[in-house]
C-alpha cells in the first residue's frame, strides 16, 4: 500500500519539495546552527571534516540496514559482524604482506566483501529458510561473531602489519580534491543505494515486501528472496565501512564495532524509514548518522553538561528530533 | 586461539586425572581459579597470564593441581563456583571477581566448605572472607603520572584527561590524578568518559583538539585508549601536545617506552599479571612452609626505559 502511495506522490509532486523527506535534514540543520552558537570552533573545516569522516562507517552500514529494515527485517548483528569482517580482513592481509606486499591490500578487501556479503547471506537465510524472526537470528549471529573476532584476538588486539600500515592509512586519512576519502567511498554508497531502492524493480520490491508481504507475494514477488538480498546488501556495506575502519586505528579488537548496531538502526529510524518495514530513506539515513555524530560532538565541545550525563542528553535530543519530524509531516 | 586449546586440554587433562583419581596421588592439592573470560585487552591478558602460570605451577610442584575456569559474566562465575566445589574438594580458590557485591556470597559459600580463598583485583564487599587479597594499587596508577607529568611540565600547563568505564577502578585513579594536579598550576581543561574504547578515545580526542587551541598534555588513564588518542593528534599535524600518557602497561605501549618515544616515554603498571602473583603466593601457602594471610598490594611504579624490559611480555595479548 505504501509502495503504491508513494510512486503516486513522486508522479503528481515532480519537482515540489515534500517536507516530511526533508525532516531529518531539517533537525540537522538545527543541530549544526545551535552548534555554531555553542562553540566558535564547531563550524571549523577540521572539525566539520572530522565528523563528517567519522560518520562514514554508520552512514555505509546504515544504507544496508535501509534496505534490510525496509524489507521488514531487521539486523542487530552489524557491530559484531563489522568486528569479525575487519578480524578476518587484517589477518589475511598479514598473512599475504610477505609474497605480494601492498597488493595485498586489495586482495584483503576482495576476501572482506565476499566475508561481509557470507555473513549477511547467512543471517538471511536463517530468517527466510529458518522462518524466524530477525530479532532472534541476528541475535544470535551479534553472539556468535563478537564471540569469533575475540577468539581470533585471544581477547587482545589483531595489529596490522607495519609497513602495510603506512601505504595503507591513506584510505581513512587521505582526501581527494580537498575531501576525505571516507566521504567519496560514502557517496558512492549512497548513490549505489539511492539507484536501487527508488529506480530498479529491486527496490520496489524491498519496500512492497516490508510492507505488505501477502500482498507483494500475490503480486509475484519472492519476499523470501527479496530479504535474503537485502542482508547479503547489509553484509556488503558491513565490509565496505570495514575497509575505511582498518586504516584508522590499524587494529581489530573485541570492542570494535560495539554497540553501533543501535547508532545504526537509530540512523534509519531518524531518517524516516519506518522500523516495521515498507519504506526506505536512503537520504534521510545519512542525515540521520550526520545527526548522531554531530550530537557526540556538540556534548564534547560545549561545557555546559556534566560528563555523567552526556548520554541522557544525546537521547533527549534524538528524542526531540524525532517528534519534530513527525510533526513537520 | 592457544588460550582455548590450552584450557581444552587442560579440562581434558583434569577429566583423566578424575579418572585415574584413585591411583594418581600425586596430585592432590586441588587449587580453582576463576577469571573473567577475555573479553577486552586486560582481561585477555590475565587469561593468558594465569594459563602461563598454571602451566608452570604443575611442572615445578607435582603434588599441585590447577583447574581454570573463565566465566561470561557475574552470573555465569557464581555457577562456575558451585561447580568447581560440588565436584571436588577445593585446597584454595583464586578467584577474580566480575563484579564485588554479587560475588560476596557464592564465595563465602566456597569459603565455608573450608577452602583457602585469594581475592584478586576487585575487592569483596565483605573483607574478612578472603584469606590473602592481592590487587594493583589504581590510586598509585594516577598519582604518579601526575607527578611525573607534573615535574616535567614545570607544574604549569593545560591538559586533558580521558575516563574509562564508570567503575572504581576509574574513580579510583582519576582521584590519584587529580589530587596531585590540585597542587599545582596545571589547569584540567576537559575530562570525559571514552569507556577504554580506542574508537572513542580517537574521537574523543578529536574533538578535545578541535575544542582547544593549546593543549599541552593529555593523560589517557589506560594504554588501549592512548593508541587511538596518539592515531588523533597524529591526524591533526599539532605541535603544542608534548606529553601522551596512559597506563596498564599494554605491551605495544611497552615498546614505545623502550624506544624512547618523546611524545609517551613513560606508562604506569597495572599488570594483569597480578593474576600469576596471586596463584604463587597461594600456591606457597600449601607447598612452602610460608604463611600468607594478608593483603598484598603490588605497586605501581613507573615504566620508564630502563626497566620496561621488567614489564614486557611479547606473547601475552595485552
Amino acid at each position: 500500500m505504501t509502495t503504491v502511495e508513494m510512486t503516486q506522490t513522486r508522479s503528481r509532486d515532480g519537482w515540489q519539495i515534500r517536507w516530511s523527506d526533508l525532516g531529518p535534514w531539517i533537525a540537522l540543520a538545527v543541530i549544526v546552527l545551535v552548534g555554531a552558537l555553542i562553540n566558535s570552533n564547531f563550524l571549523t573545516s577540521a572539525n566539520l571534516g572530522n565528523v563528517i569522516t567519522r560518520s562514514a562507517f554508520v552512514a555505509i552500514i546504515a544504507i544496508g540496514a535501509t534496505f534490510v529494515i525496509a524489507s521488514g527485517g531487521l539486523d542487530l548483528s552489524v557491530g559484531s559482524m563489522m568486528a569479525f569482517v575487519t578480524g578476518v580482513m587484517i589477518l589475511v592481509m598479514n598473512s599475504l604482506a610477505p609474497t605480494y606486499g601492498a597488493s595485498a591490500i586489495f586482495m584483503g578487501a576482495g576476501v572482506a566483501l565476499i566475508v561481509g556479503a557470507l555473513c549477511g547471506l547467512l543471517n538471511g537465510l536463517v530468517v527466510t529458510i529458518g522462518k524466524i524472526e530477525p530479532f532472534i537470528v541476528t541475535l544470535g549471529t551479534m553472539g556468535i561473531f563478537r564471540a569469533l573476532i575475540t577468539w581470533m584476538s585471544d581477547g587482545g588486539s589483531i595489529p596490522i602489519d607495519r609497513d602495510l600500515r603506512a601505504a595503507y592509512r591513506p584510505v581513512y586519512f587521505g582526501s581527494f580534491l580537498g575531501v576525505p576519502i571516507p566521504i567519496w567511498i560514502t557517496v558512492a554508497v549512497v548513490l549505489v543505494g539511492a539507484f536501487l531502492l527508488y529506480r530498479t524493480k529491486f527496490g520496489r520490491r524491498v519496500q512492497a515486501a516490508g510492507a505488505n508481504p501477502e500482498v507483494a507475494r500475490f503480486s509475484g514477488v519472492s519476499v523470501a528472496g527479496v530479504r535474503t538480498m537485502a542482508f547479503v546488501l547489509q553484509g556488503v556495506c558491513v565490509a565496505i565501512a570495514a575497509i575505511c575502519y582498518v586504516p584508522r586505528l590499524g587494529a581489530a579488537t573485541p570492542t570494535t564495532g560495539q554497540l553501533w548496531e543501535l547508532q545504526v538502526i537509530t540512523a534509519v529510524v531518524i531518517g524516516g524509514t519506518m522500523l516495521r518495514g515498507g519504506r526506505g530513506r536512503i537520504w534521510g539515513t545519512i542525515a540521520g548518522a550526520l545527526i548522531i555524530e554531530t550530537i557526540a560532538n556538540l556534548m564534547v565541545l560545549s561545557d555546559m553538561v556534566s560528563e555523567y550525563l552526556v548520554a541522557a542528553v544525546q537521547g533527549v535530543i534524538i528524542i526531540i528530533a524525532m517528534l519534530a519530524h513527525r510533526f513537520l509531516r | 586461539m592457544k588460550t582455548i586449546m590450552k584450557t581444552l586440554l587442560t579440562t581434558g587433562a583434569a577429566l583423566a586425572a578424575l579418572t585415574a583419581a584413585a591411583s594418581a596421588q600425586e596430585r592432590d592439592i586441588v587449587i580453582a581459579v576463576s577469571i573473567p573470560a577475555a573479553t577486552h585487552g586486560w582481561t585477555g591478558g590475565v587469561v593468558y597470564h594465569a594459563t602461563e602460570a598454571e602451566r608452570q605451577i604443575e611442572e615445578a610442584f607435582p603434588n599441585v593441581d590447577i583447574v581454570l575456569s573463565t566465566a561470561q559474566s557475574a552470573s555465569a562465575q557464581a555457577s562456575a563456583l558451585e561447580d568447581l566445589t560440588s565436584t571436588r574438594d577445593l585446597a584454595a580458590l583464586v578467584i577474580l571477581p566480575f563484579t564485588s557485591e554479587e560475588l560476596t556470597g557464592p564465595v563465602e559459600n566456597v569459603r565455608d566448605t573450608g577452602t583457602f580463598i585469594t581475592v584478586v583485583d576487585r575487592g569483596l564487599a565483605d573483607d574478612s572472607i578472603q584469606d590473602l587479597y592481592v590487587a594493583g594499587d589504581n590510586i598509585a596508577v594516577g598519582h604518579n603520572t601526575a607527578e611525573w607529568l607534573s615535574e616535567q611540565l614545570g607544574g604549569e600547563g593545560k591538559i586533558v584527561v580521558l575516563r574509562g568505564i564508570p567503575t572504581v577502578i576509574d574513580d579510583e585513579r582519576i582521584q590519584g590524578f587529580t589530587e596531585v594536579i590540585d597542587g599545582t598550576n596545571i589547569e584540567i581543561l576537559d575530562i570525559q568518559y571514552a569507556n577504554w574504547n580506542q574508537d572513542e578515545a580517537f574521537t574523543l580526542m578529536q574533538d578535545y583538539l578541535a575544542k582547544h587551541p593549546q593543549i599541552d598534555a593529555v593523560w589517557a588513564n589506560d594504554d588501549d585508549m592512548l593508541l587511538g588518542v596518539l592515531e588523533a593528534v597524529e591526524q591533526s599535524g599539532r605541535e603544542d601536545i608534548r606529553y601522551a600518557l596512559g597506563g596498564n602497561g599494554m605491551k605495544q605501549v611497552i615498546e614505545m617506552v623502550m624506544e624512547e618515544n618523546a611524545m609517551t616515554p613513560i606508562s604506569t603498571p597495572y599488570p594483569p599479571s597480578m593474576i600469576a602473583t596471586a596463584m604463587y603466593m597461594t600456591v606457597a601457602q600449601f607447598t612452602g612452609q610460608a604463611p600468607m594471610r594478608g593483603s598484598f598490594l603490588l605497586d605501581a611504579p613507573l615504566i620508564t626505559p630502563e626497566n620496561a624490559e621488567q614489564f614486557y611480555f611479547p606473547d601475552s595479548p595485552f
